[in-house]
């Protein structure tokens, strides 16, 4: 059971680790804008998938 | 033979670029169709640039564009640069741009492939909540008016956006805000997981020398929970001792510093419950519900903002020698003379000094139709040239002309706004009085019994009446209706207008592209048969909104040709078709050229005193034919404003076009006439929501900038589909699809989100009522209240995410 003395801190170094890393990203305002993400995302995708698709006939 | 006939909505070719109908085809390329020449322009860049991915995006294609083709000069003036653009390292520049017109999907795509399409820009970042775009560009290599030029070509008009300082704070305020939630949270679910560890060691054993360590490494954990995230709540009860006023930051101090020490006591001593657990997600709680709340809020600061970013353009300064220069609108000055050529808007107040021509002054006062202007007569900044150069004596321009003044009484209205106190702020000082009072007769009766079991039973009080889910329902139902409802096409701005649209009030809307169409359409017809395409082989050559009323009307007919066609303007058009001599115009023309027709005179005058612009047709010398225009109402708008009156709202209109036009709109769609008022001035549309505002709830639906000051000036303010970017600035909502329809669904989403947050608070005052009974009684003790506290808080994230306040886009 000892081995808690051991898994604990290692733990707590291990969340650190994260708060770290999720402090360092809303400081860099990776958090600011939640909404235009979220489409640019889904753009490329389709981008990629009607590039050689012709555009709209004009009388469709 | 009379046959009178109603038009049905034209199904026509689509526009090749917005997909809007383009029945006389203004514009051709190729095989290609277009409405307008912006659209057209449009899609030359987009092709050009290999960018027709952007058509597989939007719903319905592009949107329709209307570029300004101003030349965007004053972006590379010095001054500009000085107060907007902010250099960076390698020589580069950026500055931040408010866009018009981004409302969707497809435009972040469009703008953010700038970069691709001019050389020597490297990034563009749109934010489309905003509609605020972040521009690197190397200055050396491209100016930046060119971007500007580009950008406004594809039909967004850039305007510097003046807010950066305030800005940056918010967004510090923000990812502050955000951190701290992030280390309370990753501290809440470490206790969390300790605190498991001794429920269960206390059911199969658990060494007590483990158990002390757990319990000491919680403490550990907490004490940065409490010192840094917890800092505000204790914050926030200091303050609200100094000032005396209630506030629901005081019982959660209180519990957070009574369950704080009570826990390091026991720990110390080595029994009893620890109430790290609770306190820490106590804390996590309250501060993720503060931020739902504080991003529900911003956006109606955004609107003042946003209005200071529409700033006017340049215009077109007549030198001696007739030599033309552009200046910016601010350095207009009384007494300069402008030129403004057709489908230019007029930069500033004064007098026509050469030129004749049509003015659409809808932006102003809401009448539709056009007003025929000859030298010497007054003419306002922000009215439409539509037909011919104009040369204009300046007699006050900027902040002073109409249209300035008009726009300072929109920002007043946006800033004096009188702020809604919430029903959760309501409850929360009766609540928190309540629930103080309560501890210390709990604390006072368990007293003499032990005062050990006094505090223990207080304190269980005070943690099972934590106020997080009250305080949580609130903001949770209101950040996911707004979700819900962006994703209807309707943008709420403001949370407040949903417990305000809930409440049954004066409905007042706006006439001209509210409830109707907002555009000329062929609405009488009284004419023998056959006859249609010899209107029409002649109206083929003209580019008058009759003629495209005509051609809308009529998609299926086929015309002949016309031969000797002439036009006049502000009077007709005339040619011969199959041999037979036409004309086609305002009776005065028509009964000039053609002779006198007593009958169809007298039908004129009936289709004008209707309140339509009425036409008659001759055919070989006499007259045969009357046709009467107007702005036809929504086909939707009659059914809609039932159902809106039938949800208890009062359904008015508010228009500034004449009153018999008004009132024949209002019969159309079942407003009562005496609720039906025309010829309002954007002044008088102001009074009148202004004086109403005083009784009850006033809604405003509009969407031309003479709406705009009474929009922001009503208790709820929205903007239509296609409207003035003024008039979208200052609303609380914004439709972004069009018809009324989505104001039905804003309305009825409303009532069912407050009905969602009712039921919420309800649940959660019973689920503290039990709480408070069973500590009162001593029958829990703070751990058990602890373990039970967040319980509310997850029924009510879970309600506020599953509940379908608003109905999903229609397919």
């Amino acid at each position: 059971m000892s081995v808690l003395y051991l898994v604990l801190p290692l733990a707590l170094v291990l969340v650190t680790a994260a708060v770290l890393g999720y402090v360092w990203a809303s400081r860099q305002g990776q958090f600011d804008d939640l909404t235009t993400p979220a489409m640019r995302m889904v753009h490329d995708d389709q981008v990629t998938a009607a590039r050689p698709a012709p555009p709209p006939a004009p009388d469709a | 033979m009379r046959a009178t006939e109603r038009a049905a909505a034209p199904p026509a070719a689509p526009c090749s670029h917005c997909g809007l109908p383009a029945p006389g085809a203004v514009a051709e390329r190729g095989d290609r169709r277009f409405c307008c020449a912006g659209c057209r322009t449009a899609w030359a860049i987009l092709h050009e640039h290999g960018l027709e991915g952007y058509y597989a995006l939007g719903e319905h294609g592009g949107r329709a564009v209307a570029p300004s083709g101003r030349s965007f000069e004053e972006f590379d003036h010095d001054t500009f640069r000085q107060l907007y653009v902010r250099p960076l390292p390698g020589g580069l520049a950026e500055v931040e741009l408010y866009l018009e017109g981004v409302h969707c999907a497809a435009c972040v795509w469009l703008v953010e492939r700038v970069p691709l399409a001019i050389p020597g820009v490297q990034r563009a970042e749109l934010q489309v909540t905003r509609s605020l775009v972040h521009v690197v560009w190397d200055p050396g290599t491209v100016a930046l008016s060119a971007i500007a030029r580009f950008v406004d070509r594809l039909g967004y008009r850039p305007h510097p956006f003046r807010g950066v300082q305030q800005e940056r704070m918010r967004q510090r305020e923000d990812r502050a805000l955000l951190t701290q939630i992030g280390i309370a949270g990753a501290i809440a679910t470490n206790v969390m997981l300790l605190a498991i560890a001794q429920y269960a060691g206390w059911f199969s054993g658990m060494e007590a020398e483990f158990e002390q360590f757990f319990r000491w490494w919680s403490l550990g954990l907490t004490v940065p929970a409490l010192a840094w995230p917890g800092r505000v709540f204790f914050r926030g009860a200091w303050a609200s001792l100094r000032t005396r006023t209630l506030h629901m930051d005081l019982p959660v101090a209180l519990a957070l510093a009574a369950g704080a020490l009570r826990g390091a006591w026991n720990t110390a001593l080595g029994t009893g419950p620890i109430y790290f657990d609770g306190v820490t997600f106590l804390i996590f709680l309250l501060l993720s519900g503060r931020y739902l709340q504080q991003r529900a809020q911003r956006g109606a600061a955004d609107a003042a903002e946003l209005l200071g970013a529409l700033a006017p353009g340049t215009a077109r300064v007549v030198e001696e020698g007739d030599a033309i220069r552009e200046v910016p609108v601010e350095a207009l000055l009384p007494g300069v003379t402008v030129e403004v050529r057709p489908g230019d808007t007029l930069p500033a107040d004064g007098t026509i000094a050469t030129g004749a021509s049509q003015l659409d002054c809808s932006l102003l006062t809401g009448e539709s139709r056009p007003v025929s202007v000859r030298p010497g007569d007054r003419v306002f900044a922000g009215t439409l040239n539509r037909t011919a150069p104009l040369r204009v004596h300046v007699e006050r321009a900027g902040e002073a002309s109409r249209l300035g003044r008009l726009l300072r009484q929109v920002e007043e209205g946006a800033r004096r706004r009188a702020p809604v106190v919430q029903l959760a702020d309501r409850m929360a000082g009766w609540f928190t009085a309540l629930v103080l009072v309560l501890a210390a007769v709990t604390a006072w009766r368990w007293w003499a019994t032990d005062p050990t079991l006094a505090i223990d039973h207080a304190m269980a009080l005070l943690v099972v009446t934590c106020p997080c889910a009250l305080s949580l329902a609130t903001p949770l139902s209101v950040h996911a209706a707004i979700g819900q409802a962006a994703r209807a096409g309707i943008l709420i701005r403001n949370g407040r207008a949903l417990e305000l649209l809930a409440r049954p009030g004066l409905l007042l809307l706006d006439k001209t592209g509210t409830v109707t169409e907002g555009r000329t359409a062929l609405v009488a017809w009284e004419a023998p048969r056959g006859l249609r395409p010899l209107v029409l082989a002649l109206e083929r050559h003209a580019t008058h909104p009759v003629a495209r009323a005509f051609a809308e009307a009529w998609p299926d007919v086929a015309a002949p040709e016309a031969a000797q066609v002439e036009a006049t303007a502000g009077g007709g058009i005339t040619g011969v078709v199959e041999g037979r001599r036409v004309h086609v115009g305002s009776p005065a023309y028509v009964v000039a050229r053609a002779g006198t027709s007593a009958c169809w005179e007298a039908a004129a005058e009936r289709l004008a005193s209707e309140g339509l612009s009425p036409v008659l047709v001759a055919v070989d010398g006499a007259v045969v034919a009357a046709a009467g225009f107007g702005d036809a109402p929504r086909p939707e708008a009659a059914a809609a404003i039932a159902r809106l009156a039938a949800l208890g709202h009062r359904p008015a209109l508010l228009s500034g076009d004449h009153p018999s036009i008004v009132l024949r709109v209002a019969r159309a769609v079942g407003v009562p006439a005496a609720d039906a008022r025309g010829g309002a001035s954007p002044e008088e549309k102001l009074r009148t929501v202004t004086r109403a505002a005083r009784e009850q709830t006033v809604v405003m639906v509009g969407d031309g900038v003479n709406d705009a000051a009474a929009i922001a000036a009503a208790s709820v303010g929205v903007g239509m589909h296609g409207g003035a970017e003024a008039c979208l600035a200052s609303a609380d909502v914004f439709l972004a699809r069009p018809g009324l329809e989505p104001l039905v669904q804003l309305v009825e989403g409303s009532r069912r989100t407050m009905t969602l947050i009712r039921a919420l608070l309800a649940v959660s005052l019973a689920y503290n009522l039990v709480g408070t009974w069973l500590a009162m009684t001593g029958r829990i003790d703070p751990l058990i209240a602890a373990v039970l506290m967040p319980g509310t808080s997850l029924i009510n994230i879970v309600a506020a995410w599953r509940t379908r306040t608003f109905p999903g886009r229609p397919a």
